[in-house]
């Protein structure tokens, strides 16, 4: 099947040095079968990989707008544009655990932070979402949120490798999120560090 | 000790055949009894240090034992020597671990603990761990191992999940408390709190605030009602409010909420719930949560503002009127954590509205963005020390300070036991003199005589450090961040601070020579921690040398992979912690950190 296919190829690529700092990203469910369509730099999607196929199969697609400029303060990769103001690290003495939960915090309200807008597509869908990258501290909460945003009868299962897929708990479809990175490879989400 | 004359009937009377014995020689029972009395440690440690007799008795009936740093003594030591022990508390990363200074995998893994408590105190009741690496292994052989386990508090820990979780509910059938502050709980989406068996009703304490996944609101709502003695509830951001509105129906005893996720579109019937769920709360005094911008909401507490005596909005990004109204009201808070979208015109508030505060709290909303948005400066802590007589500690963030304000904060409030003040940007001077902080520094040690914690920043010079070492006498835990301009602002701590405790440094110009110079001073300290200073390895390896009853942990720059001991003595150190201990080095090092 493609998508298997697909999904082993993501599996095989290494985790690049993904930078969300400097790249555009899309966020697309697909189902098996469908061919991506051109994306910027990178693409971000989720792919549906149960067996049971759709015939018409619609698309969500996501890219985002991201603040080119925003420095990182863990960007290892030199091709991040300099920073305006270098942070130190563990300065100021904000305990890790409020500064995840200020995230949480900035996201549902005027953020104070540049939002890291990022567009979203599911395959099935009339319409594309955004959702803002920053606004949540892991994969988990990103999930979560898709899952709110899309479709309430979507739970989250939880693989023993550690792989996520949001379910559809009416048909059985199994969706996968997936992301294109700034290589066009197709990458399973939640291999590389949130950050 | 020389025999004293026997107590009571002396000897005037005739044939004393049934004197009372030598005062000395009284059994161990009666000193157990008595020392019993004495509640902190620090005075049956003195006891215990008298003679022979106090030890024996002190040491066999010690039931609460608080070892402050994991690495100063082992827990087969610590089993030994306190057989009786009921309750624990083990503490272990230091205190910059929560800043993200401490290396992954440094250490401090409670399974050692764990392990010498189950051989060692089976009747065991009471474990604390703070800042340790807790695993789901742990946490099945605390459930396994104690028949009546009672209290689990964990703060800044890692290492489990919910699997674990689920064990202790299982297991401890004669649990008082579950406490789950601020640590990183994995979801293995194991619905632990079904666990608890229809027949467990002894919870007082459930706080799960920081668990990030679901948990189910039925079999919550079940547990708390059964639980009529359920004082401390506090939720996590998954309980949705129409949830929390009929929770607390059935626990209206409550005397603390942690509220979780407080956000939901306005609904008057909604609105109507919660209020009439708050009025049912008669007892309800500390409140907590996860409050994001639902101002309308927040009318549905004032019932309960005027009995809370503990609030807790850090969290909480309601900015303007509606907060300031909502903390008007609660005319009897003793404590107050809030972010800085309070302003200063909001602490002026608190300053006119809450006399009997003694704790407050001030959080950066905005900690890493450098653009000033929220109106919070001097004016607000200066408001608040005026006004508040019975204030005494104090945590600040701000973005500018002035000598004079702090000069006046140290006149209105030489009760201050706690003062950290927290300028965001470093080195940043008083803004409308442009001079370093010194002197408001110098004013605070001056004055508060009872001062035992500070933390000191902005622009500041060795002078502050001189009137630090000379003044503040009962002072036991110090932090300074890039401050002072050489090795004598090091020195003057080292050499004064009478009752130093906790020395925590980093980016100081600091070196070499006032560490050697005062090595003595260490070992009468529990620790001290110094990153990105001017330290050479030449200095920490004397150090070691010198002072074998003290271990010299060195952490690597993780990038630079060679071996400390083909290091040269010049080269530079880039964190240094040295710690006290009877247990000599350790053997649990990552690979970045080694013992000098």
């Amino acid at each position: 099947m493609s998508v298997e296919t697909e999904r082993s190829s993501t599996e095989s690529s290494a985790a690049s040095g993904l930078d969300f700092e400097d790249t555009a990203l899309t966020l697309t469910l697909r189902l098996p079968g469908s061919a991506p369509a051109p994306a910027p730099a990178a693409v971000a999607s989720l792919s549906s990989s149960s067996s049971s196929a759709f015939p018409d199969a619609d698309r969500k697609r996501a890219s985002s707008d991201t603040d080119p400029d925003r420095s990182s303060p863990l960007a290892a990769s030199s091709d991040a544009a300099p920073a305006p103001k270098a942070r130190v690290v563990g300065w100021p003495p904000v305990r890790s655990y409020r500064k995840n939960a200020l995230a949480d915090v900035a996201g549902s309200s005027k953020a104070n932070q540049a939002a890291k807008f990022v567009k979203v597509a599911v395959d099935g869908a009339p319409y594309l979402r955004k959702v803002d990258l920053q606004a949540y501290a892991g994969y988990d909460q990103l999930l979560r949120a898709l899952q709110d945003k899309f479709f309430s009868h979507f739970t989250i299962r939880k693989f023993a490798d550690d792989e996520r897929k949001l379910v559809d708990a009416v048909n059985g479809t199994e969706y996968v999120p997936t992301y294109e990175d700034k290589d066009g490879d197709w990458m399973l989400v939640g291999d590389v560090p949130w950050k | 000790m020389a025999p004293a004359a026997p107590m009571g009937r002396g000897g005037s009377r005739a044939a004393p055949a049934a004197a009372a014995p030598p005062w000395h020689v009284l059994p161990d029972e009666v000193w157990e009894h008595a020392f019993s009395f004495l509640p902190a440690d620090s005075d049956r440690g003195a006891a215990a240090a008298a003679c022979r007799s106090w030890l024996r008795a002190e040491r066999r009936s010690r039931r609460r034992l608080a070892v402050a740093n994991c690495y100063a003594a082992s827990p087969q030591d610590a089993v030994d020597r306190f057989p009786a022990v009921r309750a624990v508390e083990v503490k272990g990363k230091p205190h910059f671990a929560d800043f993200g200074l401490v290396p992954p995998a440094w250490g401090a893994a409670a399974a050692p603990w764990v392990a010498a408590a189950a051989d060692g105190w089976p009747l065991l009741e009471e474990i604390s761990f703070k800042r340790m690496v807790v695993t789901d292994d742990c946490l099945e052989m605390i459930a396994a191992s104690f028949r009546n386990f009672q209290v689990l508090r964990l703060v800044s820990c890692e290492g489990f999940s919910t699997a674990g979780l689920a064990a202790i509910a299982a297991g401890c059938r004669n649990l008082r408390e579950l406490d789950l502050q601020e640590n990183e709980i994995e979801d293995c989406s194991i619905h632990w709190l079904s666990l608890f068996p229809e027949s467990f009703t002894s919870l007082v304490t459930l706080n799960f605030s920081c668990l990030e996944g679901d948990v189910n609101i039925t079999v919550l709502e079940r547990l708390v009602t059964r639980c009529h003695n359920l004082k401390t509830l506090k939720l996590n951001n998954a309980i949705p409010l129409d949830k929390l509105a009929n929770l607390l129906r059935k626990a209206p005893q409550i005397v603390e909420l942690g509220t979780g996720r407080f956000s939901a579109d306005y609904h008057p019937d909604l609105f109507s719930k919660l209020e009439a769920a708050f009025a049912g709360c008669k007892s309800l005094r500390r409140l907590s949560g996860a409050w994001d911008a639902v101002p309308e909401y927040l009318p549905a507490f004032y019932c309960v503002c005027d009995g809370l005596t503990s609030l807790n909005l850090s969290y909480t990004t309601v900015r303007g009127p509606e907060l300031i109204k909502f903390i008007s009201r609660c005319k009897k808070l003793q404590l107050l954590w809030v972010m800085d979208l309070i302003e200063d015109r909001g602490l002026a508030v608190v300053a006119s509205s809450c006399n009997k505060l003694q704790e407050l709290r001030v959080f950066p909303s905005a900690p890493f963005d450098a653009a000033e948005q929220v109106s919070l400066t001097e004016r607000g802590l200066v408001d608040v020390s005026a006004s508040c007589p019975m204030l005494e500690s104090v945590l600040y963030f701000c973005r500018r300070m002035t000598n004079e304000a702090l000069i006046t904060i140290a006149k209105n409030r030489p009760n201050f036991t706690c003062f950290r003040l927290c300028i965001i940007e470093p080195h940043t001077p008083d803004y409308t003199t442009h001079q370093p902080l010194d002197a408001g520094f110098s004013a605070i040690v001056e004055s508060c005589k009872g001062l035992r914690r500070l933390s000191v920043s902005g622009l500041l010079t060795d002078i502050v450090f001189k009137s630090i070492g000379a003044h503040a006498d009962r002072l036991e835990m110090l932090s300074i961040a890039f401050a002072g301009n050489s090795d004598l602002g090091l020195h003057y701590i080292l050499s004064g601070c009478k009752s130093l405790k906790k020395l925590e440094i980093r980016d100081c110009p600091f070196g070499d020579k006032p560490l050697l110079a005062n090595a003595a001073k260490l070992e009468t300290m529990r620790s001290l921690w110094m990153s990105t200073c001017s330290l050479t390895l030449g200095a920490c390896r004397q150090l070691a040398r010198k002072m074998p009853r003290l271990s010299v942990e060195v952490m690597n720059d993780p990038r630079r992979r060679c071996p400390l001991d083909s290091l040269t003595d010049e080269s530079p150190v880039e964190t240094l912690y040295v710690y006290r201990t009877i247990a000599g080095p350790r053997f649990d090092t990552p690979a970045c950190v080694q013992i000098v």
